[in-house]
């Protein structure tokens, strides 16, 4: 164990990018069967977007209530083009023709039907989204609980204004029934399998990104905005667009986790991107650790796997341990699970060598409004 | 014209039904700087309140009058509680506050479903407040919404007397502008925020209990409302009253005026972008208190 801690930081990153490829592409489809493997789907899905609020929240000090919001853009881009090309080309998806409501195909649908324009758009959309907000907000430095307040009221918006539209969105049913996938049938239990190793192959390109970012000059700059806004102003730089850098690129990771949940699960609605899921995003990485590279991830998955193991059978006793979790976790180990790891290592060194400055000691001193 | 009235009146009255649920938000909120999110969960204490007050009371009237002191108390308590359990611990880090109020308020919404059922359950109103008043030509408005707005008037001028004439209201000022000051000049600190929490909590339960005139009583019915609620008192700026009051009315109008010329779902998103683009003319709020802290 001490062997591992005193390994070069290179080595054991690509030690643990190998032992999580492992998992991941071997054990996983080894072990699990086909549900179980869709499900893990699922959650890996919540645990890309974990990453993204690890990277905002944990290391920028940016509370984002609404990656729903993110989540559901990149969605419902994927679902609407999915919807379109299994109507065939020049049908209206199902929904519209029960509604009724549409003789034509509504003209924002229209480049959706592009595969490339869909793709792109699970992705850039979120991040143009987030980009307009983040400028407006952050540059005139409305920040902390302010910014938390108004991320969560978007997903609010985001949710009634989907509901509202129900001719052109599905309302409160969502986008649903979605059965081919690029001309792949995702009935095929096969072909859910490759969305699988989709899925799991972008959680670890996308861990690999942000361990790079974390690491780099702007890694450092963003935890030091978090720390201190004030003084990384009066060095020059300017926190508005250190942390509209962080919150963009949460918000692609957001939408990019939508947009594969959708072959996954085969559904998007509004109950799964508004503000309680959008909630529920956070406490997956609260409970696995926020400032951690990893923590967030497993986190996510934990929580998604506890959540369907007891929601079930116990629903109310899930809603207790939910917000029990909430609770406990926050108030009493905001580093999370990650930071058990580092206490115990701790203890055990003595005399304790001077510890670099991690985000968990910093977030203790999470410093007001 | 009677329809830019009635519209008028429909704003008024949603600006009333918000800034009930807000005055206890800028207590806690924008006085204490506490993100509160079991708010809601206080408020849904306060129309529960009032439904097992109808059960033994059975006149309406009656138990609707009782109910207002007696949800206050209930509400109040359970913000004391919340407040010397877990808040107090985290005065120094106001986003995890939100998170851990955040999980009380699911475990709140859970005991409620274990105690009353997951249905919703409705209260009788009087008769008298479920008839309308006629406002001259074809423009009416429900009993219930003025009663309503009656008892905002009523909660507002209580609370904006009991801040500025009496020694409670001058300790809660006194360490919302200088805590540190005001602890080392004698106050108890620690006392007074319970108590501002108190008065804070206890406007929830009233909220709820007006809630109950409008509409049916569920575990779930503060999520959503808190919302609105919480950007009233971001945009009305914190530390005073009267920018949580003039911005509960404006946005309560603004809503009902696009509402009528758009529908729901544009007017809340256009209410966004609206609150969003004031935030840029004003980041700190309608209203600020000067400090000399870095803004």
């Amino acid at each position: 164990m001490k062997a591992l801690t005193e390994m070069n930081p290179r080595l054991r990153a690509w030690l643990g990018f190998g032992l999580g490829a492992l998992v991941l592409f071997a054990a996983a489809p080894a072990l699990l069967s086909d549900f179980r493997l869709s499900l893990l789907a699922k959650y890996l899905c919540f645990a890309i977007v974990a990453v993204g609020i690890g990277l905002a929240w944990g290391r920028g000090g940016l509370l984002t209530l609404g990656q729903g919001v993110f989540f559901g853009l990149g969605g419902y881009a994927m679902a609407m083009h999915l919807k379109l090309a299994d109507a065939g080309p020049g049908n209206m998806p199902d929904f519209m023709e029960l509604y009724g409501q549409l003789d034509e195909l509504p003209a924002w649908w229209a480049p959706f039907a592009n595969p490339a324009f869909a793709l792109a758009a699970t992705v850039l959309l979120p991040m143009l989204v987030a980009f307009g907000l983040g400028t407006l907000v952050f540059r005139r430095r409305v920040r902390g609980a302010y910014f938390a307040i108004l991320s969560q009221a978007l997903a609010a918006a985001m949710v009634i204004l989907l509901i509202g539209q129900q001719g052109t969105t599905g309302g409160t049913n969502g986008l649903t029934d979605i059965d081919g996938f690029f001309g792949y049938d995702l009935d095929d239990p096969v072909n859910q399998r490759m969305v699988y190793f989709i899925i799991a192959a972008v959680l670890l390109g996308l861990l690999a990104l942000t361990r790079q970012l974390m690491r780099s000059r702007y890694g450092e700059l963003l935890v030091a905005v978090r720390d201190s806004e004030e003084r990384v102003r009066f060095l020059g730089y300017n926190p508005a667009n250190v942390k509209l850098v962080a919150y963009v690129v949460a918000a692609g990771m957001a939408g990019l986790a939508g947009a594969l949940f959708v072959p996954a699960v085969g559904i998007i609605s509004p109950a799964l991107i508004g503000i309680v899921p959008s909630i529920e995003f956070v406490i997956g990485v609260a409970v696995g650790g926020r400032a951690a590279l990893l923590g967030p991830v497993l986190g996510a998955v934990a929580v998604a796997w506890a959540k369907t193991a007891l929601s079930e059978r116990f629903p109310g006793t899930w809603t207790y341990l939910q917000g029990a979790m909430f609770v406990l976790v926050v108030a009493f180990l905001p580093g999370g699970l990650a930071s058990l790891w580092g206490m115990v290592r701790r203890r055990r060194e003595t005399p304790p060598a001077p510890a670099p400055v991690t985000g968990d000691q910093a977030l203790i001193k999470e410093v007001a409004v | 014209m009677t329809v830019i009235l009635g519209q008028l009146f429909t704003g008024v009255s949603i600006g009333a039904v918000l800034l009930l649920i807000a005055l206890g938000l800028a207590l806690t909120f924008g006085q204490m700087n506490v993100i509160n999110m079991a708010h809601g969960e206080f408020i849904m204490a306060g129309a529960y309140t009032t439904y097992v007050l109808q059960q033994t009371i059975t006149d309406a009237g009656v138990s609707l009058l009782v109910a207002i002191p007696i949800a206050f108390a209930v509400a109040g308590a359970m913000g004391v509680l919340l407040e010397w359990a877990l808040i107090r611990r985290l005065y120094t880090r106001p986003l995890d506050t939100l998170l851990v109020t955040w999980g009380v308020s699911l475990m709140l919404q859970q005991l409620a479903r274990d105690i009353f059922g997951a249905p919703n359950v409705q209260t009788k109103a009087p008769d008298i407040l479920t008839e309308s008043t006629s406002l001259g030509g074809d423009v009416s408005i429900a009993n219930s919404r003025l009663f309503i707005l009656g008892l905002v008037v009523l909660a507002v001028v209580a609370l904006t007397a009991a801040l500025k004439l009496t020694p409670l209201g001058r300790r809660i000022r006194a360490v919302v502008q200088n805590r540190d000051l005001a602890a080392v000049s004698g106050i108890p600190t620690g006392s007074v925020d319970r108590l501002t929490f108190f008065i804070g909590s206890g406007l929830a339960g009233v909220a709820g209990v007006a809630l109950t005139l409008l509409g049916p009583i569920g575990p779930t019915m503060g999520t959503n409302i808190i919302i609105d609620a919480f950007l009233v008192v971001v945009v009305g700026g914190i530390g005073q009253l009267k920018g949580s009051v003039i911005v509960a009315f404006t946005l309560g109008m603004l809503q009902a005026m696009v509402e009528y010329l758009t529908t729901l779902s544009v007017a809340k998103v256009i209410v966004f972008v609206a609150i969003v683009a004031f935030l840029q003319w004003r980041p700190q709020g309608l209203f600020t208190l000067r400090t000399r802290s870095l803004a």
